[in-house]
């Protein structure tokens, strides 16, 4: 019997090449391990119906001596990365029945290099959200203590992942939705740099900030992924090429810590704790560690809840019942507009539409949205200048650990406040990655690895570093 | 951020929204107004942005045919709620 729990990526891929099983059989476990177990999780949503007829093309290929990357692999994806002929709602009612007329970017690369696309798993709607409580399929539970949020707003990946349903999968991460679930349920999250893979096919939030990347178990598995999702794509024009960014600084083992940023109201001590002890482990290994000043770096999180509703309310405007998914009639055309949306969106995602209406609206514009832009700037700028002698940043990935189910969805700024450490990489396009860092009583913890533009190998360097890998 | 306003934006943004929930979210509004707005108020202290060379830059195409037509028509209209040949079909506009 395959024992999901002890296969990674690496160790699956050996045992498919050397015959020990096969990627059918890989695909059984996965299956039997979603039926036995997903009841109580509810990390998928659907598991697709040709599932084993992919599993029998890699075994076929496997067979005719291919070796590509994922051959045989099976990955989940979020309900909001597009695949051909198959059903994404985003956690959304406004897209109920969708099915995808073709394949997002990242699905058809990881078709390419062999993996098996597994189904699709929950999230918060439109990936609004820091713990999956608002998707309209109903919440998914953190499998290290089913009382608990698995995280947002790629919950499902992340639980997935960490209750050995899939070996990987992949998420979004806007403010950190891929990181933030990843630390609250011990497994690895990875953001790269903005523009380094690419969206087409992913339901756009907020787009300035969105980016696609993988959960997994080990930062080994992360980096294969993430090679196979990486580079430029006619189909996104804000993808970027492994050149864009200057690799001259060599790596140099030295890690910058903001401490007074760490210190921020509502850091709890058990995560702090860990932190220091964190940072003791990076020094045994030989790195150099340096109080870093970053004094803007606290209106991350304001400027953020500024720029995303804004471009959330623009992006989400193409929902109008006329082109695809839920339709409401009403009397007349504007009737139906008012009617499908008014149903179709839930309340996180209402709230947000106005919030983004309002600061983009005249009067307000410049006093919010343009402020927010000018603050952006001088955030990235900030981190820019300070990767000049430092080669990471390091900070917890979440100010506490996994909270109870329905403990924050009554006060929308206290989930918000969730995101305080993830949110800078997004507004400045760095790459960050969360990793596991140890255990407060049952519940994990993570800290993130934060990089230089383009620079996600420090991450990985570190990173396995910090995990023995 | 009052009633009347949440529900001014509300039909703006085509959202058709009771009372209650304008009423609820004027008082949330009010606490994310409040945390957000500290940025205007730093911004507002004299402070300079001037905008450094960013390596990204906007990538603009040719304004040209990208497939033959009809490839994607009957895909694309088979997730449209009302259709007519091959239209879309909503209501009477004039």
């Amino acid at each position: 019997m395959i024992d999901l729990a002890k296969l990674t990526i690496q160790t699956a891929k050996k045992a498919l090449q050397t015959k020990k099983f096969s990627a059918r059989q890989l695909t059984q476990a996965s299956l039997d391990a979603i039926e036995k177990k997903d009841k109580d999780t509810h990390a998928f949503l659907e598991i697709f119906n040709n599932v084993l007829q992919q599993a029998d093309d890699a075994d076929k290929k496997i067979k005719e001596g291919l070796d590509l990357p994922l051959l045989g692999i099976p990955i989940a994806i979020k309900d909001n990365i597009l695949m051909d002929g198959q059903c994404a709602t985003a956690g959304s009612k406004i897209l109920k029945g969708f099915i995808a007329p073709y394949d997002s970017t990242a699905v058809k690369k990881l078709k390419d290099a062999g993996a098996i696309i597994l189904g699709r798993t929950n999230m918060d709607e439109f990936a609004m959200g820091s713990s999956t409580e608002s998707s309209v399929h109903g919440v998914t539970r953190n499998p290290r203590d089913l009382s608990r949020v698995p995280g947002g707003s790629s919950g499902g990946s992340a639980a997935a992942v960490a209750a050995n349903l899939a070996l990987a999968a992949l998420g979004s991460d806007t403010g950190g939705s891929v990181r933030q679930p990843a630390a609250f349920c011990g497994v690895v999250g990875l953001k790269p740099t903005y523009g380094r893979v690419s969206r087409s096919g992913l339901i756009a939030m907020a787009s300035s900030l969105d980016q696609i990347g993988p959960l997994s178990k080990t930062v080994t598995d992360a980096e294969i992924i993430y090679d196979v999702l990486k580079g430029r794509d006619s189909l996104d024009s804000t993808t970027i090429t492994d050149q864009t960014y200057s690799k001259n600084k060599k790596f140099s083992k030295t890690i910058g810590v903001p401490q007074e940023f760490i210190k921020s109201e509502g850091v709890g001590e058990n995560v702090q704790n860990n932190f220091e002890e964190a940072i003791k482990k990076f020094k045994s290994l030989g790195y150099k560690i340096k109080d870093i000043k970053l004094p803007h770096i606290k209106y991350s999180l304001a400027s953020y809840y500024i720029i995303m509703p804004a471009e959330a309310s623009s992006n989400l405007a193409r929902f109008d019942g006329v082109k695809y998914g839920l339709h409401q009639d009403g009397q007349d055309v504007i009737e139906d507009y008012f009617k499908t949306r008014g149903e179709g969106f839930g309340k996180e995602v209402r709230r947000r539409i106005i919030l983004g209406a309002y600061v983009l609206s005249s009067g307000y514009y410049d006093e919010y949205y343009g402020s927010a832009l000018k603050m952006k700037r001088l955030i990235t700028d900030e981190l820019n200048k300070v990767f000049e002698q430092i080669d990471l940043i390091v900070t917890p990935t979440t100010p506490t650990p996994a909270f109870k189910l329905g403990e924050k969805t009554t006060d929308p700024l206290s989930m918000y406040l969730a995101d305080i450490f993830t949110v800078p990489a997004n507004i400045a396009g760095l790459p960050s990655m969360s990793i596991p860092s140890g255990w407060v009583g049952d519940l994990p913890l993570g800290i993130e690895l934060t990089a230089g533009l383009g620079r996600e190998n420090d991450l990985f360097t570190a990173g396995k570093e910090f995990l023995g890998e | 951020m009052n009633k009347d306003e949440v529900l001014k934006l509300a039909k703006l943004v085509r959202i058709e929204m009771g009372d209650t929930e304008a009423e609820n979210l004027t008082r949330e509004f009010d606490a994310i107004l409040g945390y957000v707005g500290e940025v205007k108020e730093v911004m507002n202290d004299g402070q300079n942005i001037t905008a450094e060379a960013n390596p990204i830059r906007n990538v603009m195409r040719e304004d040209g045919y990208p497939h033959e037509s009809g490839t994607y028509t009957e895909k694309i209209l088979e997730q449209a709620p009302a259709r007519e040949g091959d239209y879309i079909k909503v209501k009477k506009i004039l």
